[in-house]
């Protein structure tokens, strides 16, 4: 029975279908409905959700805030999460155990208890944060952390970090240690060596993890709704807000279907970019 | 004075020493094989004299210098890895070149040095590969490009040939004893199979639990081994009546100590005995010279020079 593979795959493929493709399936169909005030959804064909999300600068600046936030996210999880995987990788027997621990402890508590942490180390005046920088004499007077995209972007880099670590610590562990030694018998210094030898290798893993963290940054939603509050509304906080306040579902409906193409086109884009770069040498 | 010293070099990982005391001379120009079984401390040896493990007691001078005091990157030692190490996301002529880089030398240079090198070890054609794209042997060729262009004082083998089959590393023994001819450059080998350190070296030393057995020309070694170790590690050899004896050197006569055949092999251009006599098991190992030969159960009189 050569069809008995895919008799086999079939159920998987209906839970897939049922809890997948059939959701979005109707979001993608909810993006073209009409919606009134007073006449609640209206099951039309019509463009008006995609002309005021593709026309408004309303939305543009919402877009461009949320890339921008996954963008510098990204940034900040990949000079902080690198290195520390890269010292994790180098530590001693108990101490590496003791510190993964300490790195991906974070990702078994509730994304909304650490970022509330983040909104009591940022709050007001009188924050942690702001007292520490101050004590510190870096700053004069305390700087806006709360409904700022600085704000969102610390808190949502913490929540993240620890995918870029582990991403980088995956590649780490195929280095070969000798690889370096020969770079030093060679006469490379320990920078040199590092940035001519350890980075280059590591560059899929911190691309690859790049590419998670943008794609979490860029969907995040409870990190900008509790930091940024009404105020500074990222896509996926525009699109809670449309369903459940506005009650206008067609229109965050169109939203959230952006939000994914966009996500699909970097991401897909950025692998591409990735394995075109480096099939000749990790092949 | 000898070109490298070893003194008294001891290398302990907690209670157990990998290397205990070894003292050894290698004179300039000359390739020298360390030879002992899995875990003697070869490698460990081997990585002292490149900076990358810390002797526990014990010396090592190069032309007179203590070479302890120096930085592995300030050495100036070629090495060629067991795993090759070559770096992955570097073309062929960039992992050969880079030492050179490392040393300021000027890219107009650098570059006929590299293709110099490469043409040496029969790769001028391959500058311009990853090494995921080259074969074993090739890589291991890389690696010694690698470590040979920058012209060290001292190039350090870890069984560069155990990657790869018999008839690659046959060949490449060959290639690498004419490299080291060429260039004349002063070579310790690590290997543990004895017929690659008999065919390469100069000397070997024969090691056998961090401690050196022997050392001296492999023939002297092979005939005159001064431990029974050294003798059972450098080939066959049968213990009669006290004494060792080559298999090979042992012979079918009219007389001699009497036996019967036990087991007769055949190995293409010899044949391998095993023959029950009154002293015990004795192997013997006779050319294949396409006479008849005696046959399993035959009766057969052994002999051999200096037999009483
Ligand atoms: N980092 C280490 N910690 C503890 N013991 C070690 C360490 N490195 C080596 N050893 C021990 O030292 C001994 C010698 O090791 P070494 O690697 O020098 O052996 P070798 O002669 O190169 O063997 P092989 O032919 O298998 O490569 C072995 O018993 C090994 O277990
Ligand atoms: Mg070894």
């Amino acid at each position: 029975m050569r069809s008995a593979p895919y008799l086999l795959c079939v159920p998987a493929l209906v839970l897939f279908a049922g809890v997948v493709i059939v959701p979005l399936a109707m979001t993608v169909l909810l993006s073209f409905h009409d919606w009134g005030q007073y006449k609640g959804i209206e099951p039309v064909f019509i463009l008006k959700n995609w002309q005021e999300v593709l026309g408004d600068s309303y939305f543009h600046e919402m877009f461009a805030r949320t890339f921008r936030i996954a963008f510098f996210v990204t940034l900040l999880a990949a000079v902080f999460g690198a290195p520390e995987a890269y010292i994790l990788n180098r530590m001693r027997s108990p101490w590496r155990g003791i510190f993964l621990l300490v790195i991906l402890g974070p990702l078994l508590i509730s994304v909304v208890a650490r970022t509330l942490g983040w909104a009591l180390l940022f709050g007001g005046n009188s924050g942690l944060v702001n007292k520490a920088l101050m004590g510190l004499g870096l700053i004069s007077a305390p700087l806006p952390f709360m409904f700022t995209e600085t704000g969102v972007v610390i808190a949502l880099a913490h929540v993240l970090m620890p995918y870029m670590v582990l991403a980088v610590w995956a590649s780490l562990q195929r280095l070969d240690p000798q690889v370096e030694n020969a770079a030093v018998a060679l006469g490379a210094g320990p920078f040199t060596v590092l940035r001519r030898i350890v980075l280059p290798q590591v560059m899929p893993g911190i691309l690859s993890g790049a590419v998670i963290v943008f794609a979490l940054a860029a969907s995040a939603f409870a990190t900008p709704a509790i930091i940024g509050g009404r105020r500074l509304k990222v896509a996926s906080t525009l699109a809670y807000d449309e369903f459940l306040n506005t009650l206008n579902w067609p229109l965050g409906a169109a939203v959230a279907v952006l939000l994914l193409l966009a996500l699909v086109a970097i991401v897909w884009g950025a692998n591409r970019l990735v394995e075109r770069r480096y099939a000749q040498v990790f092949a | 004075m000898a070109f490298l010293e070893l003194e008294r070099l001891t290398k302990s990982f907690g209670a157990h020493n990998a290397v205990d005391g070894l003292t050894l001379g290698v004179e300039k120009g000359e390739f020298v094989a360390l030879l002992g079984p899995s875990g003697c401390g070869k490698t460990t040896t081997l990585q002292m004299i490149a900076g990358f493990v810390e002797p526990t007691s014990g010396a090592i001078r190069l032309a007179g210098k203590d070479l302890l005091a120096i930085r592995p990157a300030r050495r100036g030692l070629g090495i060629v890895f067991q795993s090759y190490a070559l770096f992955p996301h570097m073309t062929v002529a960039e992992n050969v070149g880079f030492g050179l880089e490392m040393q300021g030398v000027a890219a107009a240079e650098r570059r006929t040095r590299v293709g110099e090198t490469l043409d040496l070890v029969g790769l001028g054609a391959f500058a311009s590969r990853f090494p995921r794209q080259m074969s074993g042997g090739q890589q291991q060729r890389v690696a010694l490009a690698r470590a040979l262009v920058i012209r060290p004082q001292i190039l350090l083998l870890d069984e560069p040939l155990s990657n790869l089959d018999a008839k690659l590393r046959e060949g490449m023994q060959i290639e690498l004893r004419q490299i080291q001819r060429t260039v004349g450059t002063t070579t310790i080998l690590v290997t543990h199979d004895q017929a690659e350190a008999m065919a390469l070296s100069d000397r070997i030393v024969v090691m056998n639990q961090g401690r050196a057995e022997q050392i001296g020309p492999p023939h002297e070694a092979y005939e005159r081994p001064a431990t029974p170790f050294v003798a059972n590690f450098l080939g066959k050899t049968n213990l009669v009546d006290g004494n060792s004896v080559r298999p090979e050197r042992i012979s079918f006569a009219a007389f001699g100590l009497a036996g019967t055949v036990r087991t007769r092999i055949f190995q293409g251009n010899h044949w391998l005995y095993q023959v029950d006599t009154a002293s015990g098991l004795v192997t013997v190992i006779r050319q294949n010279s396409g006479e008849a030969m005696p046959g399993e159960g035959d009766a057969v009189h052994l002999a051999w020079e200096g037999r009483a």
